[in-house]
């Protein structure tokens, strides 16, 4: 059995704070909590108030090459933008990169030890827009790739093994 | 490296179209925080009193508070200080929203402009990056209009946009600068912004704020988002609902206006509703509301929500916040519905939601009064409504009567003279205040309405409960988990208050009330400075931050060492500095009254006492201005040379007398258009 993380996202809730942005970021902020910058946030908050449209986005895979067009989604007579409702980190868009190393960034459900009760999103989110829910699913666990190895994944795929592995044999001199 | 500040303003020159960055004296954070108090010491060192409002050498001023955009629960405020063209005094308007983090991600603490640009333009702040953009396109374009046009043509959604509208480009004295769901309005900053060519800010940043003491900091933080959800739980009892809970006041949410509509005054100020509200009413209003409040809608990092975004079949999305949804509705004598179609379009243009009813109130009064005629507004329609729509349009173009009234009911009353004078019955400091009017003097406020800088209640008054509790019972358990006063002997003010002998104008004891307005007064100044919102620090009962919890919330995220009794010092000197800029200008104790109708029952000598003790209380002499060793006490000693140099202490009494009175409006002092 495996456990599945679940945070559930009720859009007609979301009062647009960004709460979520500003504690995801302060948690990633190494020393923990040292600085905060939406802008590293795992979690973003997608919202245009004049349509009347909220959506709070968990950062997902990150991608190689955008998918083969776009869509569109209109829901209760909005129209959605582009590619609103998708986790990843994609060339397409500067959503749920770095900005500094423009590495890619991904919903750890905040990984810690001891676990946190719940996501730190979901706890600082007094509107309920986000709530936590655990359940067990058939499979196997799977082993997940440390943060440092989602990063070098992306910066290999971005500039080929070599130039990485030369990269790195430079910085490990100086 | 600087903690919570950015230790970095933005210089800007308009006359020049120059643009530096400037790093910020640590000195000074520890002497006035940020926020408001290092604004007003910019104001102090560098606008003399001799500049006009509408001098390009006066200053307009956009600061983040120092904890605005850090993990604080609502510390998100944008103080903007400059010279009111209407009061002549400083001016002070703060807004939430989401303005000030960006400006700080962008990486700097305060936008600081100066001069004036000869064609109308932007600025735009995106982190390293800043330029000053035509913006000739947009002259004339709405405030919600102009920041979408903005974020389009930059190409950058997430962009935050200050701007003014049409009103402030006329520089009406009430024109607000309006950032979608939030705008700072109070004191005619907006017209300040339009004379200076400055359309809007825009500002987007991607760099982070840094916290000294990470662990201590986060861990508190989460506690008062601890108490935000226990007073959520924990509405206050024995209370209007209106005021049981935190926040700017829950207009967005609540359907119950039996407070507002039954103790403020109806009209320009004139009349008191008390039966107004019933069941009848109530249905109506609700529907109103449920049909128009599409989503109720929060300001950075709070989770309150304290705005509201409209839809209404007539006007284009728009978003709203507490108590405008009123003003214009009781201004006009009408409805709810009408409130809503109203307020959208005078944000569009910018003006000041508190104002601007009033005044085109006072001109209705005194059009019935055949004071203003036909002549003066040809066309004025017979509909109530469409009357104050008229108004709404002559104001902020300035055309016609408009002209006259877009300087504030002060100035116009004295421009068409003819009585006209007699019909300007609620400013204070030739500014517009809240419309109530009452019975019996109550000490506290008459000392809040009449020494407030800010000149404007809401900005002083906070976390006293406004009525006694009825039973001894409720009162000691109110005061049981009242952990927010500065000490305990407060509470004895709640504990007493119903008691047999406790009527105003005799309770409280000119001392006890000179406690109450300080500690208020106080925790207004802290918030000013740290730009977390008063909704849930000075403003409401028993609110998430006081004066027990900020000292280590500020010295955990500036790395400073600040205690209880440092943080106190810091905002009374922040509000003693502001006081002497405003005596620097000629405010004196003849300015300091409420409108004469304020209360039915007044007691001169009871007034003149109190407001005596007070200035004592303060450290300021007899005519209100701080005494050389108060200012010494504070560090403040270039003030106390200053005013001995310019003679201040010297004055006659007959001069002091005059004191603002013999000023002339800001309008004429140079023509640039
Ligand atoms: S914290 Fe909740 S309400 Fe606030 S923006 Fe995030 S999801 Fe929306
Ligand atoms: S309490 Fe209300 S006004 Fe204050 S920051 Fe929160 S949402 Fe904004």
């Amino acid at each position: 059995m495996k456990k599945v993380k679940v945070i559930k996202i009720d859009v007609d809730k979301c009062n647009g704070c960004r709460s979520c942005e500003a504690v995801c970021s302060a948690f990633h902020a190494a020393p923990k909590y040292s600085s905060t910058n939406p802008e590293r946030s795992r979690i973003r908050v997608l919202f245009d108030p004049l349509k009347d449209i909220y959506v709070p986005v968990l950062a997902g895979e990150y991608t190689e090459a955008e998918c083969n067009g776009r869509d569109i989604y209109t829901i209760d007579g909005k129209q959605y933008d582009e590619c609103s409702f998708c986790r990843a980190s994609c060339p397409s868009r500067d959503l749920f990169k770095d900005p500094d190393s423009d590495l890619p960034l991904k919903c750890d459900m905040c990984e810690e030890e001891p676990p946190l009760e719940e996501p730190l999103c979901v706890q600082w989110c007094l509107s309920d827009a986000l709530t936590y829910e655990e359940r067990e699913e058939e499979g196997e666990e799977e082993e997940k790739p440390e943060e440092m190895e989602i990063g070098l994944e992306s910066l290999v795929k971005k500039h080929g093994l070599k130039t990485v592995k030369d990269s790195l044999a430079r910085l490990a001199k100086g | 490296m600087r903690f919570a500040e950015t230790g970095i303003n933005l210089e800007i020159d308009l006359s020049r179209g120059s643009i530096e960055k400037e790093g910020t004296d640590p000195g000074l954070t520890e002497l006035h925080l940020g926020g408001l108090g290092t604004n007003a010491r910019m104001l102090w060192d560098r606008v003399p009193p001799e500049t006009k409002p509408f001098d390009p050498e006066n200053l307009l001023i956009f600061s983040a508070g120092i904890l605005a955009g850090t993990p604080a629960p609502g510390a998100n405020r944008t103080i903007v200080s400059t010279f009111s063209p209407q009061t002549l005094l400083m001016a002070y308007s703060i807004m939430g929203g989401f303005w000030a983090p960006e400006l700080k991600f962008a990486g700097y603490d305060k936008v600081v402009i100066r001069g004036r640009s000869p064609e109308l333009v932007y600025l735009w702040i995106h982190n390293d990056k800043v330029e000053i953009r035509d913006a000739s396109h947009l002259k004339g374009k709405g405030s919600l209009e102009t920041a979408e046009l903005i974020r389009q043509e930059l190409k950058e959604p997430k962009a935050q946009v200050a701007t003014i509208g049409l009103a402030g480009e006329n520089r009406v004295y009430f024109a607000s600068i309006e950032q979608g769901r939030s705008s700072a309005s109070r004191g005619g900053i907006g017209a300040v912004m339009g004379d200076k060519g400055l359309k809007a800010i825009a500002v987007r940043g991607t760099k982070d704020i840094n916290i000294a003491q990470p662990a201590e900091f986060f861990e508190l933080c989460t506690e008062v988002l601890k108490y935000i959800q226990h007073r959520g739980e924990n509405p206050i009892k024995g209370v209007p609902p209106i005021l049981a809970g935190l926040g700017s006041p829950q207009e967005m949410s609540l359907h119950d206006e039996q407070w507002h509509t039954a103790s403020f005054a109806w009209g320009n100020a004139r009349e008191r509703r008390k039966n107004f509200w019933n069941e009848e009413v109530e249905a109506k209003w609700k529907e109103t509301q449920d049909k128009t409040v599409e989503r109720l809608i929060s300001c950075y990092n709070c989770p309150m929500k304290c705005g509201g975004i409209i839809t209404h079949p007539k006007l284009e999305r728009y978003m709203m916040k507490c108590y405008s949804k009123l003003t214009y509705t009781m201004a006009a004598m009408s409805d709810l519905d009408f409130g809503f179609r109203i307020a959208g379009l005078a944000q569009e243009y910018g003006v000041d939601g508190y104002t601007t009813p009033q005044v085109m109130a006072f001109a209705v009064e005194l059009y019935e009064a055949s004071i203003l005629t036909d002549q003066d507004m040809p066309g004025f329609p017979a509909d109530n409504e469409e009357r104050f729509f008229y108004l709404l349009e002559k104001i902020v173009r300035r055309e016609g009567i408009g002209d006259v009234l877009a300087d504030g009911v002060y100035w116009a009353a004295r421009k068409i003279g003819k009585g006209a004078e007699a019909y300007d019955h609620n400013t204070i400091k030739k500014h517009e205040q809240i419309p109530i009017k009452l019975g019996t003097l109550n000490p506290i406020y008459y000392l809040m309405w009449s020494t407030g800088e800010k000149i404007n209640i809401t900005q002083i008054e906070g976390q006293i409960p406004q009525a006694p509790f009825p039973t001894k019972e409720e009162r000691e358990e109110f005061v049981k988990d009242w952990i927010q006063v500065p000490k305990e002997e407060i509470k004895d003010f709640v504990l007493n208050w119903g008691e047999p002998g406790t009527a105003f104008p005799n309770f409280p004891t000119p001392e006890a009330t000179c406690e109450l307005v300080e500690w208020q007064e106080t925790m207004h100044y802290i918030d000013d400075a740290t730009g977390i919102c008063a909704g849930l620090s000075s403003f409401p009962i028993k609110p998430p931050y006081h004066i027990h919890n900020l000292p280590r919330l500020i010295s955990s995220a500036t790395g400073m060492d600040i205690d209880e009794a440092k943080l106190w010092q810091i905002a009374r000197r922040n509000r003693t500095l502001i006081r002497a800029i405003n005596v620097r200008r000629g405010m004196r104790r003849a300015d300091e009254k409420p409108p004469e109708d304020h209360w039915k029952r007044r007691f001169p000598e009871i007034e003149a006492k109190l407001l005596d003790e007070y200035y004592k209380f303060k450290g300021w002499n007899n005519e209100g201005i701080p005494t050389k060793e108060t200012l010494e006490e504070l560090g403040l000693d270039y003030v106390s040379q200053d005013f001995e140099q310019r003679g201040v202490y010297k004055e006659k009494k007959a001069k002091a007398a005059k004191s603002t009175k013999s000023q002339k409006p800001a309008t004429k002092r140079d023509s640039k258009k």
